[in-house]
């Protein structure tokens, strides 16, 4: 038990924690060198692409001390961004301390303060450490005194390392065995293990992730999850060697798996405490909630022949993501397709792309909602995550948005722009502070709903990659909202329904006009694109008919080629979604998503 | 309407002196090699010989420039399919040549050899057009050509026409379409000058250089081409092709329009028996060896689908003035709609069981059939 030590390593998007967690494995000799690549513990193509964890992961790393102890070091890797704030929690709430990266050119961003904050709470150990010293960029003093500055922590207990080259790797491995304290030796307590993620296997179920925190737990056990209730028999545990290494039990203080015949991840939740099934006293390990999707969203096969397909794919990607929730919708103008929830824009986004990638689905997908509330004149209250079902106008006495803290992150000289695109964005009551000379941290209240479009995107752009974000969700607010209609020849097309406040209306709605404008091709007639707020137009655009093509020859008997490319034309025409007598690329709908310019 | 059931041929003269700056035919510029050409186009005659049957009612001998090489040994080409496939009495024998090659005993030459058409590749009566698409010859020079055919004895004369190259003006054009009106002849082609990758006008296009006019005047200058030539007594019978009465169409071209079977010999060319299309190697010397070999020289070939011939029907169709039988639009659902909308924008015009592309029409006739498939 005393050789035992868990932690995690938390960072701002790249930081580098898979590349240290890579070294780690590394160093330890966990793994044969042939068999090294990159991100090791980054198994999905779009992690490693995108250089974001979105599954954790865990890994159980042997380790020989210089003082020539065996120790077992349990690296629980952890998603690295906002949307998996829960997941993290719960991923820290297993061990004993952390390792807190920086990057030494970029220095500390929203994302660390948060980690920091989050380790607080557990109540862990942290040891901070300077990654990407080798950069010709890196700056470790002003790194230094961030750490010192904006989290508090003592610089002098702070690592250098360079994940990529090896330095600093040795050092923190010691560190990890002598500041982290060993886990609590409970194991005579009756069985609470935290589950802290599942994975779905085909063969074996969920592969439920935990760490033993009291008692043990072993094959043929009878067990309980707490929060549902369900009771299921032990069939297998073990422990994380990259493979899954079976074991006779597993302690408290242990990191490792356990197989109970359980089918897919949607029946375990992130955080639920297992019990043995005759314990009927045993008080849940704390910080359990159910994650509820914040953003929303309808996918639609392009193909509407492709409708079980995609049913078929949700139904698989399910398995192994228990936070996507889904159910049946369908649009007149995009046929029968599933409404769907996230956690957040990432997910959402992460999604989108494991489908497309992975699934081989190809979608089209509707402008993202957030859920929204409206009091009726009778009384009632009602949710709605998807325009088309906002109420009539007439009986809306209140509506109510979901409102976050927004906490960001960047050198002073952005103040101007930052402060600019907050406040486009409908931001209120902003505080700013200088943790550090020459930074500054600037809260902001906002509606969920004006940073679920690409105020990221937007964000790194006007500070040239500097700046970072943050958010927690705090409360629902009154506003005036209505709703938008879109029309393409005068038919709506309810897909492209959104609801938007009253007062960035008229702008937003120009803003799709012109985006479908640009996007949907010319045809044969004249197209007008027009914006309604109940039956009255406050914008339109029009796209002007098609009077002449290339006039290409048909000569030379090559009648082939000139088919070959109808036939690839009337094929990217079928791609189309077809409005009354338009057609409207997949394109358009994408734009329409990305219309937020200032 | 002609009825065509008898196929046609096409040879490729791969050989060019210098190649111009837009054109993304098949040539090489070593005319050393012409007379191993003609004896390995006589073999490749020889060998496909069961691809078409029947005596040939159309041949053409393009490029290329087949006025680049030795004009005796184009003139055998006539008598060489001849008597491999045999010629219909009264056949059309084109033969395709520069403006800048063309002399008296070259004419005499072809006329002797059985060739009844000529097909000059004039492109313009601008010397800074000639100029711009790298032409060696000059408007005095076409002129003379004209003129040096008509009176070799040519009976049927046609000349190229390229329109919409950047500096030319509304004005400019007309004045080419002028002189071509000139000179009465059978037959004008007048070509919107497309921009083809790997050419030397499609490598500046992509450096940024203004290589074409804008596209509202290329629109205003194949309207205006369309009305001049019409009220000088030519039927706008395809997008880029007009001729003096029907009996002056391109009986060869109209070949390919109509889907008939035509062979066609030479590097590059392409050949239909009424069911497969196949290609040619397109290099001369993958040509050379496949026929040494004995093989045949295809560089590929693909049997089409019904709705492949469809669609090929459509999209020839939509390129002349026989059109599309309407019967043939019916297979796509919505087709009613879709056509009474574009017979009312004036798009298409009924006459009998087919509908007809107007002039308009041909404007976007690559995107008519696309609104049917």
């Amino acid at each position: 038990m005393k050789n035992i030590r868990n932690f995690s390593i938390t960072a701002h998007i790249d930081h580098g924690k898979s590349t240290l967690a890579d070294r780690l494995i590394q160093g330890a000799g966990l793994v044969a060198d042939r068999d090294f690549h990159d991100q090791m513990l980054d198994t999905m193509d779009i992690e490693r692409e995108r250089g974001i964890t979105i599954k954790s992961q865990t890994v159980a790393i042997p380790y020989k001390s210089k003082s020539g102890e065996e120790y077992v070091l349990n690296l629980i890797d952890t998603p690295g961004h906002v949307d998996f704030t829960y997941e993290v929690s719960r991923a820290l709430a297993s061990c004993e301390g952390v390792l807190l990266l920086v990057d030494a050119s970029q220095g500390v961003e929203a994302q660390t303060v948060a980690n920091l904050y989050l380790a607080l709470e557990h109540d862990l150990e942290i040891i901070p450490v300077i990654n990407k010293i080798d950069l010709p960029s890196a700056d470790v003093n002003m790194s230094k005194e961030q750490i010192e500055l904006e989290l508090g922590l003592d610089s002098d207990n702070v690592i250098l390392c360079s994940a990529k080259t090896g330095v600093g790797v040795e050092e923190i491995l010691e560190a990890v065995i002598e500041k982290i304290p060993p886990p609590r030796d409970s194991e005579k307590e009756p069985l609470r293990a935290l589950i802290f993620d599942a994975q779905y296997d085909p063969f074996r179920g969920a592969i439920i992730h935990c760490r033993v925190m009291d008692g043990s737990v072993k094959p043929g056990d009878s067990i309980r999850f707490m929060s549902l209730g369900t009771i299921y028999k032990v069939e297998e545990v073990g422990v994380f060697k990259l493979k899954h290494v079976k074991r006779k039990k597993l302690s408290a203080g242990e990191v490792g798996y356990i197989i109970a015949g359980v089918k897919t991840v949607s029946d375990t939740r992130i955080g639920d405490t297992v019990v043995h099934e005759g314990n009927t006293t045993a008080e849940p390990l704390a910080g359990f909630k159910v994650v509820k999707p914040v953003v929303f969203s309808s996918i639609y096969p392009i193909d509407s022949n492709d409708y079980n397909a995609l049913a078929d794919s949700l139904e698989k990607y399910k398995l192994n993501d228990a936070s996507l929730i889904y159910q049946k919708d369908s649009s007149a103008a995009l046929g029968h397709g599933f409404r769907c929830g996230f956690l957040g824009l990432l997910h959402l986004e992460v999604f989108q792309e494991r489908l497309e990638r992975e699934f081989n689905q190809s979608i089209i997908m509707t402008s993202p909602s957030v859920l929204y509330r409206f009091v009726l004149s009778s009384g009632e209250e009602v949710t709605v995550d998807n325009p088309e079902y906002y109420p009539d106008p007439m009986h809306i006495e209140s509506a109510l948005e979901p409102y976050i803290r927004a906490s960001i992150l960047f050198p002073e000289k952005y103040m101007g722009a930052v402060m600019q695109l907050c406040l486009n964005r409908r931001g209120e009551n902003s505080h700013f502070s200088y943790p550090a000379p020459g930074r500054i941290e600037l809260l902001f209240d906002m509606p969920l709903a004006e940073v679920i479009h690409d105020f990221y995107d937007k964000l790194k752009t006007i500070t040239q990659g500097y700046g970072s974000f943050d958010y927690e969700l705090t409360d629902y607010r009154k506003n005036d909202l209505v709703k938008i209609d879109i029309l393409v020849n005068g038919e709506r097309v309810d897909a492209l329904a959104m609801i938007v406040h009253k007062d960035r209306a008229r702008n937003r709605t120009k803003q799709v006009c012109d985006r479908l404008r640009d996007e949907i091709p010319r045809h044969m007639f004249k197209i007008a694109v027009q914006g309604a707020i109940g039956g009255k137009i406050i914008a339109r655009s029009t796209i002007q008919a098609m009077r002449k093509d290339v006039l290409a020859k048909c000569y030379g008997g090559d009648i082939s080629r000139k088919r070959k490319l109808l036939e690839k034309q009337a094929k990217g025409k079928k791609r189309m979604k077809t409005i009354g007598k338009v057609s409207i690329p997949q394109s358009a709908f994408v734009a329409v998503l990305k219309t937020q310019d200032e | 309407m002609i009825e065509l059931t008898s196929p046609g041929i096409y040879v490729h003269v791969p050989f060019c002196r210098t190649k111009c700056a837009y054109c993304d035919f098949y040539s090489v510029t070593d005319c050393d090699i012409a007379e191993r050409f003609l004896r390995a186009v006589e073999t490749e005659a020889a060998m496909r010989g069961d691809e078409i049957s029947g005596p040939v009612g159309s041949l053409y001998v393009g490029g290329g420039t087949p006025s680049a090489i030795d004009s005796e040994l184009v003139s055998k080409i006539p008598g060489i399919l001849s008597s491999s496939h045999g010629l219909e009495s009264g056949a059309e024998v084109t033969v395709e040549v520069n403006p800048d090659d063309v002399t008296p005993a070259m004419l005499e030459a072809f006329l002797g050899g059985g060739f009844n058409r000529i097909s000059i590749g004039v492109q313009s009566f601008d010397d800074s057009e000639l100029a711009f698409l790298g032409r060696r010859h000059d408007a005095a020079g076409a002129a003379a050509a004209i003129e040096a055919a008509r009176a070799s004895g040519f009976e049927r004369i046609g000349i190229d026409l390229i329109f919409g190259s950047a500096g030319q003006t509304l004005d400019s054009w007309r004045e080419s379409l002028n002189r071509a009106l000139e000179f009465d002849l059978e037959h004008i082609s007048c070509y919107q000058l497309t921009l083809e990758p790997g050419t030397p006008l499609g490598e500046r296009m992509l450096t940024g250089e203004a290589v074409c006019v804008e596209e509202e005047v290329q629109r205003t200058m194949f309207l205006e081409t369309s009305s001049m030539l019409s009220g000088g007594g030519y039927t706008h019978y395809e997008i880029s092709n007009f001729a003096r009465g029907e009996e002056n169409f391109s009986r060869h071209n109209m070949r390919y329009w109509l889907r008939r079977p035509y062979l066609g010999l030479g590097p590059s060319a392409h050949s239909f028996d009424g069911r497969v299309r196949r290609w040619n190697h397109r290099s001369v010397e993958l040509w050379l060896d496949a026929l040494q070999r004995g093989e045949r020289p295809s560089a590929g070939e693909e049997e089409l689908s019904g709705e492949q011939v469809r669609a090929e029907r459509l999209m020839l169709g939509f390129r002349t003035l026989l059109g599309v039988e309407t019967v043939l639009l019916k297979e796509h659902s919505g087709w009613e709609e879709t056509l009474e909308e574009l017979l009312e924008i004036s798009l298409l015009r009924i006459e009998g069981d087919r509908v007809i592309p107007t002039v308009e029409g041909f404007l976007v006739a690559d995107q008519l059939p696309l609104l049917f498939i």
